[in-house]
């Protein structure tokens, strides 16, 4: 039974949505789907409180054995409890939630993406250096394309940005096209396999 | 008549899927005949071996991510082929005795992720070595998940970092950290426009199809490889559809092409 009523409810609901993509049939719209969605969510926020109580599991372990860099653990913990309890005692218009948010997590949120501007730099670095074949091809295509797309590459030679839009509504273009069809087809299958319940790898392959 | 009982715009893909879900049957059904289909080898799953033994003989942990995105997006396909690379994966760390980190950013895929896990080591003959502090929830805010990540792979040494699912722009961050760390990295998605990050910084990449396929290769049962399979038949479909569209578009005769403007918009 354990085993069988995940595949029931998985082939069932499955097969619920996949009519309701195709098909108009307004009850099952309405109500059915409509209350499996509203289902999710209740599901989805109650997955919310087991990762908290993961969270503050391990990270209470982590101090009370007074483990290696415990005091992270403490920072996470305070930090945790005080944006989720700040907002529930004086809502999320309260001056110091807005203080907190405005102030440490859009901030600690922006670091963390303009590390993305350093570590492009490093990886094409290393991604450019010409030790094979392709990537030197991958070295003049992208030193075309950077050309093609700045001010200086004009001026240098008028032809860098038709070639550079040429690369990339060529070839670039039919690659992503290609490997988006081939995506598309194996999520159909991963899906169908599942709904069918030949995979049932998501409850542990049993 | 149509435009009453379907949606006009995703016939064709109605169509399409009942067609694939009849090969898939069909195919599936042939190979409990024990008809045995061949597959290409593709060098990002072999890795996987490679990646949790150089981890094994160092003696530091695995890292893996089944990437961010929930069970109920469209992408969740992606975080499911993820977990069944998780199985294999976890099955590798139990045999070998090493140790297996796997990082959640979604709260719901946490209890999955537990459980696939904690099967693999039952599987393996060794449930004591499951260590559920092992298996953590880190945060639902994408960067904030991705912080913890960079950190545990920086703490830990991670010797292999393994990321399969469905990724957006914290995917250079992680390769990046893992990278930093010293790791063999293995990655797999299908979002197109984070292939280029992966390709650019892992050392193997699974390029779009080659995640869906990732659960059945590794496990290599017959039911599994036959889907596989259909995806090979869908692709070649694809290919004949394009080149039909391309003589056609050609020869200025818009009957394919307004066809699938009306009935696949």
């Amino acid at each position: 039974m354990r085993r069988e009523l995940p595949i029931a409810i998985t082939f069932v609901s499955g097969i619920l949505f996949l009519l309701d993509y195709f098909v108009k049939i307004p009850y099952l719209s309405e109500y059915v789907v409509g209350h499996f969605l509203d289902w999710a969510i209740v599901v989805a926020a109650f997955a919310l409180l087991l990762g908290a109580a993961n969270l503050l599991r391990i990270h209470v372990q982590r101090i009370v054995k007074g483990k290696k860099e415990w005091w992270n653990s403490l920072i996470l913990l305070v930090a945790m409890f005080v944006m989720a309890i700040v907002p529930i005692i004086w809502t999320q218009q309260n001056a110091v939630y807005e203080y907190l948010f405005k102030h440490f997590f859009e901030h600690l949120n922006g670091t963390m993406f303009s590390l993305l501007a350093f570590y492009i730099a490093s990886a094409a670095y290393r991604a450019f250096r010409i030790r094979t074949k392709e990537a030197t091809v991958l070295l003049i295509a992208a030193v075309v394309v950077m050309l093609g797309a700045t001010p200086i590459g004009a001026a240098i030679w008028k032809g860098f940005p038709q070639y550079s839009d040429w690369l990339q509504t060529v070839f670039t273009t039919a690659g992503m096209r290609g490997i988006m069809i081939g995506a598309s087809l194996g999520a159909m299958v991963t899906a169908l396999r599942i709904i069918f319940g030949i995979d049932r790898s998501y409850f542990g392959g049993q | 008549m149509l435009e009453e009982i379907f949606v006009v715009n995703r016939l064709v893909l109605f169509v399409l899927t009942i067609l694939v879900a009849v090969v898939l049957l069909v195919t599936i059904r042939q190979a409990k005949k024990g008809k045995k289909f061949f597959i290409r080898r593709i060098a990002g799953l072999e890795a996987i071996d490679e990646a949790v033994g150089r981890a094994t003989e160092m003696g530091r942990p695995v890292h893996f991510s089944p990437g961010i995105a929930a069970l109920s997006e469209e992408t969740a396909a992606q975080t499911l082929a993820g977990l069944a690379v998780l199985g294999y994966v976890a099955r590798l760390t139990a045999r070998y005795d090493t140790d297996l980190i796997v990082t959640n950013r979604m709260p719901e895929v946490l209890p999955i992720t537990e459980e696939v896990v904690r099967q693999s080591y039952l599987a393996e003959g060794k449930p004591e070595s499951y260590n559920p502090d092992n298996i953590l929830f880190l945060s639902d805010e994408q960067f904030a998940y991705a912080a913890g990540c960079m950190g545990i792979m920086a703490r830990e040494k991670v010797a292999a970092n393994i990321m399969m699912g469905a990724f957006w722009a914290e995917s250079l961050i992680f390769a990046e950290g893992g990278f930093i760390a010293g790791s063999i990295q293995v990655a797999g998605t299908a979002n197109t426009h984070q292939l280029p990050f992966f390709i650019a910084a892992c050392d193997y990449c699974l390029i779009g199809e080659e995640l869906f396929a990732a659960g059945a290769y590794l496990s290599q049962e017959p039911m599994q490889v036959a889907g596989i399979k259909v995806q090979d038949w869908g692709k070649l479909v694809a290919a004949v559809l394009i080149l039909i569209g391309t003589i056609t578009t050609t020869c200025k005769w818009p009957v394919i092409i307004d066809f699938f403007s009306r009935y696949a918009s």
